[in-house]
């Protein structure tokens, strides 16, 4: 904040990174109650949108031979089916349309952020923190299920030689805890910064001289960002279905 | 002074930025090498490419939390 | 939280009623949650009710369709090397009795020809024996010819000698030269 009223003081190079940011209710007033329809709210409903758009609009048809929007939606379908079936394993498959919710959810979530003027829903803490925590509940809950105190063995490294599993007990302790912290920060932190990044180079632009190279650096962030976008999604994924075999299958 | 000391501490954080980028520049620079001497297996470890990363990334992103907090929120 | 920093920076522009993170304003966390975990239930419920068994069965629809119809191929192909074979079987057979057809011809024709060729090898031999006998006929007549007109000239050159010459004589004459 300091530095931007520095850069205001200094003439024209204005830079505003966080207030893409800002929550705003959508219908006018300054009260935030846990039901004002928000930017938040529009952008997760067109995510919503854009989700039965492909995968229940797009495959209305049922064809054999898939039209575009189909093939893509198997397409998506088949990625994180094998990614589930590979890494979590064959019994993880009922966490399938789970595993789905999430990955579909990020991956419109992250591009409708990339739409100029769009509020990006992932790079709000309060978002990915509930997504990583819903997905740390579920593992230490199916976990404890599947295999009752069996799945405590997970910190109790058997491979370590004997003097060394305590220690290795209470670092396994601490990264356990600290994977829903990674988990969701990641997401935001990697979207985060990728929009605000541009933005500070938007507002090199208001220098003249500087500005064409500004514009190439705009477009080089955003492409750039359109593939950490995707990649995000992919690892928040594939992190739940690591974790998640760790609940299913936790011997060392 | 305290903010400003707040700030410089934020500075020193973000250094653990460029150690993740180190971290993670590693672990794609081995993939790559070991992909190149038997390209038929390395298709079967992207997805341990992208964990290793992530892994390596997780440490990096905990410098980027610590430096956040210390500009916004101390 | 943040209006700290601002108060430290000496800046008490509460304008924006931002904090310098939107991200860490924790007034507005129960609202994102509220409407995220609405947005997750709905779509968790659209994927799982329709587009997911839809795209399973979509899929799966198609593996059959795939199955069924490399099988049918297979069976096409079959089918295809059936006829091929038929049809050479029937080549091989037309060849066969197109042979056997020939060679009957032939024979018969064969048959024929040397019936007509015995025939006319007869008819040649009678007719040669015919022409040779008229032939010896003919020849006959022109001795007997020869010998009344040696007969004939024979007398008169004698008569024409002044002498008088016995017929007798003349023949025996003649028929002593003409054998001489």
């Amino acid at each position: 904040m300091a530095s931007e009223a520095h850069g205001a003081e200094t003439g024209g190079l204005v830079f505003h990174p966080m207030d893409q940011f800002i929550v705003k209710p959508l219908f006018g007033g300054d009260v935030i109650n846990w039901y004002t329809p928000t930017n938040v709210t529009l952008w997760l409903a067109i995510a919503i949108v854009c989700v039965v758009a492909l995968m229940v609009v797009g495959t209305r048809r049922r064809a054999i031979v898939p039209s575009r929007s189909q093939s893509v939606g198997e397409l998506a379908y088949g990625f994180v089916y094998k990614m589930v079936e590979d890494v979590a394993g064959k019994d993880a498959i009922k966490f399938f349309p789970y595993i789905m919710t999430l990955f579909m959810f990020i991956v419109f979530a992250n591009f409708l952020g990339m739409v100029p003027m769009a509020f990006t829903t992932t790079s709000h803490f309060a978002v990915t923190v509930v997504l990583a925590l819903l997905v740390f509940v579920t593992v230490t809950v199916v976990g404890f299920a599947k295999n009752g105190a069996a799945f405590l063995g997970l910190f109790w490294v058997k491979s370590a030689p004997l003097p060394l599993r305590p220690v290795l007990a209470i670092i396994e302790v601490i990264s356990y805890f600290v994977r829903p912290v990674s988990h969701s920060i990641r997401l935001a932190g990697n979207v985060m910064a990728g929009h605000a990044v541009i933005k500070v180079f938007a507002g090199f632009a208001a220098i003249a001289v500087v500005s064409p190279l500004s514009v190439v650096a705009i477009t080089a962030m955003y492409g750039l960002e359109v593939l950490v976008s995707f990649i995000q999604a992919y690892v928040f994924t594939i992190l739940t279905c690591v974790y998640l075999k760790d609940a299913l299958h936790p011997s060392h | 002074m305290e903010g400003q000391l707040a700030h410089i501490g934020a500075g020193l954080a973000a250094i653990g930025s460029g150690a993740a980028a180190i971290g993670v520049g590693n672990v794609a620079g081995n993939f790559l090498a070991g992909a190149l001497r038997n390209p038929s297996a390395a298709a079967s470890q992207t997805a341990t490419l992208f964990i290793g990363i992530a892994f390596a990334e997780a440490l990096g992103i905990f410098s980027f939390l610590v430096a956040l907090l210390l500009m916004f929120a101390v | 939280m943040a209006t700290e920093t601002h108060d430290a920076a000496g800046h008490a522009a509460e304008a924006a009623s931002a904090p310098g993170m939107p991200q860490l304003d924790f007034s507005n966390w129960g609202n994102q949650i509220f409407w995220l975990l609405i947005t997750l239930v709905v779509i968790y419920f659209v994927l799982s009710r329709i587009a997911l068994p839809r795209i399973a069965a979509v899929l799966a629809e198609r593996q059959g369709t795939i199955t069924n119809d490399i099988a049918a191929a297979e069976e096409l192909k079959a089918k295809a090397l059936e006829a091929e074979d038929a049809y050479n079987q029937a080549l091989a057979d037309a060849r066969v009795e197109a042979q056997r057809i020939v060679a009957e011809a032939k024979v018969e024709i064969q048959a024929d020809l040397d019936v007509a060729i015995a025939k006319a090898d007869a008819e040649i031999a009678a007719k040669a024996a015919e022409s040779e006998k008229a032939i010896a006929e003919i020849r006959a007549g022109a001795l007997e010819s020869v010998v009344e007109v040696a007969n004939d000239t024979a007398a008169e050159l004698v008569a024409a000698l002044g002498g008088t010459a016995d017929e007798a004589d003349v023949s025996a004459a003649i028929d002593a030269r003409m054998k001489g």
